[in-house]
């Protein structure tokens, strides 16, 4: 049987911030450069503002799941969340995360002391990472709701996939009355990660 | 066709236009409900397509459909199949003429359900041919051919893909959509339609006589193949197989099961092959009851000697480590990794302004010392903040409160039900409480759609699954139908008039309801309703911490105090609650 590795790619987030778009542009992608292209994510219950994870396999033949420890890249929309799976990543793995973090109701109603930006931030240190104030760069592009795709743009630098088809695959999926808004997020989202792609060379 | 990229369940609507169908009936359940999501909004629709107020309404309608010669298709999640299991057992008796194709997904790990139940005893209960799809390009390329494959044997088809299937993604070639073009008509056989005694026996025994030749033809469809490539085999079937395929050593042999029932002569061709063979399969040991069958003296390894789990979902590490504890070493392995300990749970939670968050929260300020049997729905999600204390099936809360009554539970007990719940099967556990004499107060969450599954419409909503109005039901009418005296209908977001129906509520005897009426807010959202922004006043503001505890995600403590966050839908539920009148309406987001 064929053994050709996928570049296995785990989208995280919070339920309702756009986990899916973002495995739709990769997908729409993938299929653009005739890539085979597997993926699952969250449905029902499990999403209503609760933790979100998608997988994509790149190049993937095989079913959908990654295995905990192999995965090549990871997209955190929530630096929680980022952490909250982690797990996910081979030891070379690239992290992309938005440096924004959303308390758990849960913290707040058991009176426990919230984590920290700052925490987290440390607690991901041995990670190759690359943080993107994505909020930031969407209310700059037009619209706070396009924080997913800034953070498509960042992580372009770290897919293997081209930018052509990326920026392609993005139009295709945004609703089509916001696709120059989408544009500008992904555009400021790509120049925000290319220190990052400077910094962290592919292994 | 070019490849494209879609969900399991988008694929799957895809292969039924292919079929063609020519009607669709179903109930939300997730996994299953984008089918008819999807079919339902098809451009230039000729098929006629519902969302039915329950599974087995579903099914009988599907079923009448086929025996009307037409294609029919019924969709539900696997707990679905239960309340569509009394048609189910006797469609198999009666047979279709047109194609009958039964979707029940499955949810292994239940993602989204009450239980892990496999869909595949059901048709093997039943007798009837069941498709299990390992891929989303066999799901759909499944389906259209199950519809085929009705009408060459006269019998319904199970067909059961799992959450991996229905809800994953991937390239997929599809065909193109077919015309519906058939037109029923029903040609009067009661020896098959009417299922007297006489008729019954006969029927039964047709059933059986059918099931050598659907063994048969299953392998020849090539849905059930393997390749023979050492002494010692891995079998396996649905997406498990391909969690297999991801890890099986090149001289390892490798059957694939897709279809049931499994032929007992091929199989024990295979097995008897090799000197050991180790089943691989999610939830029940349906394949590993049929190799044990057949294996003679062959080394036999599975769920029942303890090597592979019986609950719970797969995964490639995980099937990677039931071949090791069976003696295969398999090509890949897997580091042992261990998820972060100290990260908060981020469970899914009722939406900021969510109306039902306010119903819990008086409900526990009135009946303090009260019982909350409750339902299948967002609302289960109450079990948060304590105002849930049971949740069994569909329509189980109001049953479930009047049977703690006449157990002798002396304490208040408040029901709580959806109101597509409700419709589902609520109403007789409701009519059944009233005229035997229960002492409960019931809460309808009446929210005017199936929110859980992604917003389907349902007789309250006023219109149908294809957008056209109807009138919507009158729950207060079914409600004092059904016997009850005391209805009252209150806005949830006016909590003094909320809590005063409760109150009243809990001062009388017998069966009351209340009818708890206000839009879902993700719905408010979509139709354009902004009720205005909130602000905490900081000068106000004592810290005392109630609007914390009352679990809106759209309220957030900061090191600089309490904060109305983005998420804030402005229901006005906290300005209510707030002792010192700190949350106030206006100011900027």
């Amino acid at each position: 049987m064929t053994r050709e590795k996928s570049f296995d790619v785990i989208i995280v987030g919070i339920g309702g911030q756009g986990t899916i778009l973002a495995s739709n542009i990769l997908g729409s992608a993938c299929l653009l450069e005739r890539k085979p292209v597997k993926g699952a994510e969250t449905h029902g219950m499990a999403q209503r503002g609760g933790s979100v994870e998608s997988h994509i396999r790149i190049g993937g033949v095989f079913g959908p799941l990654i295995p905990p420890g192999t995965a090549d890249l990871l997209i955190g929309f929530d630096l929680l969340e980022a952490r909250r799976y982690a797990h996910y990543l081979r030891p070379e793995g690239v992290m992309v995360v938005n440096r924004q973090l959303v308390v758990p109701t849960s913290v707040h109603m058991a009176g426990t002391p919230p984590p920290t930006i700052t925490q987290v931030e440390e607690a991901l240190e041995g990670f190759r990472l690359c943080l993107v104030d994505a909020e930031a760069l969407a209310v700059q592009a037009g619209s706070p709701l396009t924080q997913n795709v800034v953070m498509m743009g960042a992580a372009s630098h770290f897919l293997p996939l081209g930018y052509e088809s990326l920026r392609k695959a993005m139009e295709l999926q945004v609703p089509a009355k916001t696709v120059e808004t989408n544009i500008r997020a992904f555009e400021l989202g790509r120049d925000a990660g290319k220190e990052c792609g400077d910094r962290i060379t592919p292994r | 066709m070019e490849p494209q990229y879609l969900l399991g369940n988008e694929a799957i609507a895809h292969g039924c236009l292919e079929a063609p169908i020519d009607l669709a009936c179903g109930y939300p359940g997730t996994p299953s409900s984008e089918v008819i999501d999807i079919l339902r909004v098809c451009p230039g629709r000729g098929y006629y397509v519902e969302w039915s107020v329950n599974e087995k309404v579903a099914l009988e309608n599907a079923l009448a459909a086929a025996w009307c010669g037409v294609r029919a298709l019924c969709t539900m999640k696997h707990v679905g199949l239960n309340v569509a299991a009394d048609p189910l057992m006797t469609s198999a008796y009666t047979g279709v003429t047109g194609g009958l194709v039964i979707m029940s997904a499955d949810d292994p790990f239940a993602h989204s359900s009450q239980n892990e139940q496999d869909s595949r005893c059901y048709a093997q209960f039943s007798r009837i041919p069941c498709l299990d799809p390992a891929s989303i390009q066999e799901a759909h390329d499944m389906v259209r051919d199950a519809f085929r494959l009705s009408e060459e044997f006269a019998l319904p088809v199970l067909f059961r893909p799992t959450t991996r299937i229905c809800h994953s993604k991937g390239d997929v070639v599809l065909g193109d959509a077919a015309k519906p073009g058939r037109k029923g008509e029903f040609h009067r056989d009661p020896r098959q339609y009417v299922v007297i005694p006489a008729h019954t026996r006969v029927l039964h025994k047709k059933l059986n006589e059918k099931q050598p030749g659907i063994k048969k033809r299953l392998v020849d469809l090539g849905y059930n193949h393997y390749q023979v490539r050492g002494e010692v085999a891995v079998i396996s079937g649905g997406i498990a197989a391909e969690y297999v395929r991801e890890v099986l050593p090149d001289n390892v042999s490798f059957m694939k099961i897709g279809a049931y029932p499994i032929d007992e002569e091929w199989l024990s061709g295979f097995v008897r092959l090799h000197r050991k063979v180790v089943v691989v399969e999610e939830l029940a040991p349906v394949i590993e009851g049929a190799v044990r069958e057949v294996s003679g003296t062959v080394e036999v390894h599975g769920k029942k000697d303890g090597h592979s789990p019986y609950e719970g979902e797969f995964s490639p590490g995980l099937v990677s480590g039931i071949l090791s504890s069976a003696g295969i070493s398999p090509a890949v392995t897997y580091p042992k990794v261990t998820p972060a300990p100290d990260v908060p749970p981020r469970p899914p939670i009722l939406c900021a302004g969510c109306p039902h968050r306010a119903v819990f929260y008086a409900m526990r300020k009135i009946f303090k010392d009260g019982l909350y049997p409750s339902d299948i729905g967002c609302y289960t999600l109450g079990l948060q903040m304590g105002a849930v204390d049971t949740t069994i099936c569909m329509g189980a809360s109001i049953t479930v409160g009047s049977g703690m009554k006449h157990a002798g539970e002396e304490r208040d007990v408040v029901a709580t039900i959806g109101d597509s719940t409700f419709l589902h099967t609520g109403i007789q556990g409701l009519l059944n409480a009233v005229y035997n004499g229960a002492d409960m107060t019931v809460v309808i969450l009446d929210n005017r759609i199936t929110a859980m599954t992604g917003h389907q419409p349902n007789p309250t909503t006023g219109v149908t699954a294809t957008g056209d109005p109807s009138p919507p039901v009158s729950l207060e009418a079914i409600c004092r139908a059904c016997g009850v005296s005391f209805v009252e209908t209150v806005d949830p977001y006016n909590l003094v008039s909320l809590t005063t129906a409760l109150k009243d509520a809990k001062a009388r005897p017998g069966v009351k309801v209340i009818i708890a009426r206000q839009a879902c807010v993700i719905s408010a959202r979509r139709a354009g309703i902004k009720r205005g922004v909130f602000t905490v006043d900081q000068d106000v503001c004592t810290d005392c911490g109630l609007c914390i505890q009352f679990g809106c995600p759209g309220i957030e403590r900061t090191g600089q105090g309490v904060r109305v966050t983005d998420l804030c839908s402005g229901c006005a539920i906290c300005t209510q609650i707030c002792p010192s009148g700190a949350i106030r309406k206006g100011g900027k987001k």
